[in-house]
């Protein structure tokens, strides 16, 4: 099996599932015939028609709406952000009616709403948010943001097959330049299990999504450099989260690095310290600590994002920070 | 040779001078990064003042009492002292490079170098254990007692003085590790050389608390107070009577021992014993029956796993080395070195490993190594002339051989036309303690079997 991007992983399980399930649709800004911002939909309109890759207006609420309302009806859409950053136009549908529907009138809203995150890419502030913590206590909700091309395909199988509305955040960096295998057959990674994305016997860095990356570049210098095995935790899911595997690396190494692009404040690193806190305190032989972005709107020029996002040198120094405690 | 000044920090926009109240350390003590090495006041805040990197404080410039500007060298602190010393995990190069800097969004909750805003004094968590009152704690075991959850609970459930611990953290803090090294070696480093036997004691139990982590918080009894009569005298425990202690009354706790006897017909190894003995001495070494017996166990452990195995939590590890551990019983205590892979060793090798180990535990010789990693124990109480014993296991391992005297005994022998008589033969009995939670009776009987075969039919080639 030849390699294929993280990309075209989203785009084979897309269709996977479309081929598989005639209940399942795309709907977004310029999928059909342009084929996405970032052609992740490329080709599946020639393929599925202009019925099931369905081009819309740009009004990011009348897609969930529109979505939630098919869902009603027995379909299972996919919606398309064209960047993820504009989700927060949909938040009142997706918050209020989306993740209430099941609740208020036991309607099944089995719906995907899906799009490019993150930045690392000079995106500036309207093309390079993680908007994942405005929608982690949503009851209600799945969030899933999965850091290799596997997970990318076999999330979002999972994901549509989900019988509750799933946010299915793409990491636009991870697009083009993460590639993998995938493995044969109807695969599908289950939502809310997290991954060891390297063992390793010091401290643990938990994080998700491109941060993964940086924090195995990290473990690979810790290692070199100073010694230090370090254990990397790739959450795959944040709603639900996966307590298990956070408990399981907090007692297994005794010292913790949570580690996420978004800004620090509000985020869920603040949510799994203080579960690590009231799950497995009496583990900790050091205080958990976090790296992630200043609180700031992500600046257009390269030196500024650089300084805001967090890179690989920020994490080995915190890491050599916890090792040291 | 590096020299780094350690100036008054500036501890508040608007102080322009400070006043050395006290020097937390003399000069030639050894100092530890962001340990406190001074105290100072100022207009606003008393504070603790922390080293900016380890090493032997060579100069004291400014004295208790005087008032000097921000920014003035204060001390200065030789580096290269320490550079023999291995670093751990090193902490971060500078001290400008610790979190508060970058990406970094965290609040570091131990003071940032320069800027220790101590005011309020950080709240210190009650300790378990005080080390000593309050006010006369040096600042190092004041930072001891800082510690964290995990050592706080590792410390309890062992029962330690966290104070007794050597720290290996930042400012001296007691680590997970630390602790972990503490129980395997003893006390670490700098201790006298009398203490040495306990530290190779401590070894062999130190993965013993693992159970009792596992059967919920340490219950390990502690004994009742008695009161001294007149006369009496009162010798409070080593550390290898401590940790013996505790190890027995865990082992009673966790394992459901049972005792399974038999004699074994000690004559023909004996014979091969007599035959052998001179050209064994020969090449240094005594061959004792104990050779014989832990030769035999060795062969025979690879055929009964179970036996070779240890217990963790609701699992059972069938240990792939067969190291056999010797009970030596020393004026000072009772040591258990082990011999690695007894197995692949001759006879020849046996004996001469029971020796030297023996003899290095007697002359307090023992490396740590040397007592660690046991999967199977031999206790040899015969020596005295007792009948047998019924020993208790040495945790985590599953099962104990004791050997009683090994004397000539009346015996009934059928000779080869059918008739009984009885006849003398040198016979000494067996008593293997093992854990009912996971070796049954068979088990233990087929194995004691095999290894009664083995003995009666030594094979002579072998010695």
């Amino acid at each position: 099996m030849a390699e294929i991007t993280f990309l075209e992983a989203i785009r084979e399980g897309l269709a996977e599932e479309m081929e598989r399930d005639a209940s399942v649709f795309c709907l977004g800004e310029d999928i059909g015939g342009f084929g996405g911002a970032f052609k992740v939909t490329e080709g599946l309109q020639a393929r599925f028609g202009e019925m099931r890759v369905i081009d819309t207006p740009i009004s990011e609420v009348a897609i969930v709406g529109a979505a939630a309302g098919a869902a009603h009806y027995g379909m299972r859409p996919v919606c398309e952000m064209q960047f993820i950053d504009f989700v927060s136009c949909a938040y009142d549908m997706l918050t209020n009616y989306v993740a209430t529907a099941r609740y208020r009138a036991f309607l099944p809203c089995p719906i995907v709403v899906r799009g490019p995150s993150g930045g690392y890419v000079r995106g500036g502030p309207f093309h390079s948010q993680n908007p994942e913590a405005a929608f982690l206590h949503t009851p209600g909700l799945k969030i899933a943001y999965p850091a290799t091309a596997e997970d990318a395909k076999g999330m979002i199988k999972a994901a549509i097959r989900d019988d509750d509305p799933v946010l299915f955040f793409e990491h636009k960096y991870l697009y083009r330049r993460i590639k993998g295998t995938m493995p044969a057959g109807d695969h599908v990674v289950p939502l809310g299990v997290a991954r060891v994305a390297r063992e390793g016997k010091h401290l643990s860095i938990i994080t998700y999504a491109a941060t993964v990356w940086k924090a195995l570049e990290a473990a690979e210098e810790l290692e070199r450099e100073h010694g230090l095995s370090v254990e990397v935790i790739d959450l795959r899911t944040l709603l639900p989260l996966d307590d298990q595997a956070v408990v399981a690396t907090v007692k297994k190494t005794n010292r913790v690095l949570v580690v996420h692009e978004d800004t620090v404040t509000g985020g869920i690193a603040g949510e799994i310290t203080a579960r690590i806190n009231e799950l497995c305190f009496e583990w900790l032989d050091a205080p958990v600590r976090r790296v992630a972005a200043h609180d700031v709107p992500l600046p257009d020029a390269p030196p500024l994002e650089d300084f805001v996002l967090p890179q690989t040198s920020d994490i080995v120094r915190a890491c050599r920070w916890l090792a040291a405690y | 040779m590096a020299r780094i000044d350690v100036i008054m920090p500036q501890m508040g926009e608007s102080i322009t001078e400070g006043t050395m109240s006290r020097w937390m350390k003399k000069v030639g003590d050894a100092v530890k990064r962001d340990e406190p090495i001074f105290e100072i006041s100022t207009d606003k805040v008393d504070a603790e003042i922390p080293a900016p990197n380890a090493g032997v404080l060579a100069e004291v410039i400014v004295t208790e009492g005087q008032t000097v500007a921000v920014g003035t060298v204060v001390a200065r602190i030789e580096t290269d002292a320490t550079a023999a010393v291995s670093a751990p995990p090193s902490a971060p190069a500078t001290p400008t490079a610790a979190p508060s800097s970058a990406a970094a969004a965290s609040t570091p909750p131990a003071a940032p170098p320069a800027a220790p805003a101590k005011a309020a004094p950080a709240p210190t968590p009650p300790a378990p254990q005080a080390a000593a009152p309050a006010g006369d704690e040096t600042a190092e075991e004041r930072l001891k007692r800082k510690s964290t959850p995990l050592v706080r609970k590792m410390v309890e459930d062992h029962r330690l003085d966290l104070g007794a611990i050597p720290g290996s953290g930042s400012a001296g803090r007691v680590t997970k590790q630390d602790v972990l090294s503490y129980l395997e070696t003893g006390a670490a480093a700098p201790q006298p050389a009398a203490t040495q036997p306990s530290a190779s004691v401590a070894a062999p139990l130190a993965e013993a608390p693992r159970a009792m982590a596992a059967t919920g918080p340490s219950t390990v009894a502690a004994s009742a107070t008695v009161a001294a009569w007149e006369g009496d005298r009162v010798e409070p425990w080593s550390r290898i009577r401590k940790l013996t202690a505790d190890h027995m009354v865990l082992s009673r706790r966790v394992s459901a021992h049972v005792n399974s006897l038999m004699e074994v017909d000690f004559s023909h190894v004996a014979a091969v014993r007599k035959q052998h003995r001179a050209a064994f001495a020969e090449r240094g070494v005594n061959l004792t029956f104990l050779a014989f017996i832990v030769k035999a166990v060795a062969d025979n452990l690879r055929n009964h796993p179970v036996i070779n195995a240890a217990v963790s939590g609701d699992n059972t590890i069938y240990r792939r080395s067969i190291n056999v551990g010797i009970a030596v019983a020393l004026d000072w205590g009772l040591i258990v070195p082990v011999i690695r892979n007894a197995d692949e060793l001759s006879l020849l090798g046996v004996a001469r490993a029971v020796q030297d180990l023996a003899e290095r535990a007697r002359t307090k010789r023992l490396a740590p190594d040397d007592v660690q990693k046991g999967t199977f124990t031999i206790t040899n109480p015969g020596g005295f002339g007792t009948y047998v014993g019924t020993p208790i296991i040495n945790q985590p391992q599953v099962a104990i051989l004791a050997i009683g005297a090994i004397e000539k005994r009346p015996a009934v022998i059928t000779t080869p036309d059918g008739t009984d008589a009885i006849g003398v033969r040198t016979k000494g009995m067996c008593c293997l303690a093992y854990d009912h939670r996971v070796v049954d009776g068979a088990d233990a009987d087929r194995f004691l079997a095999d290894v009664r075969k083995t003995l009666h039919a030594f094979p002579e080639n072998q010695a």
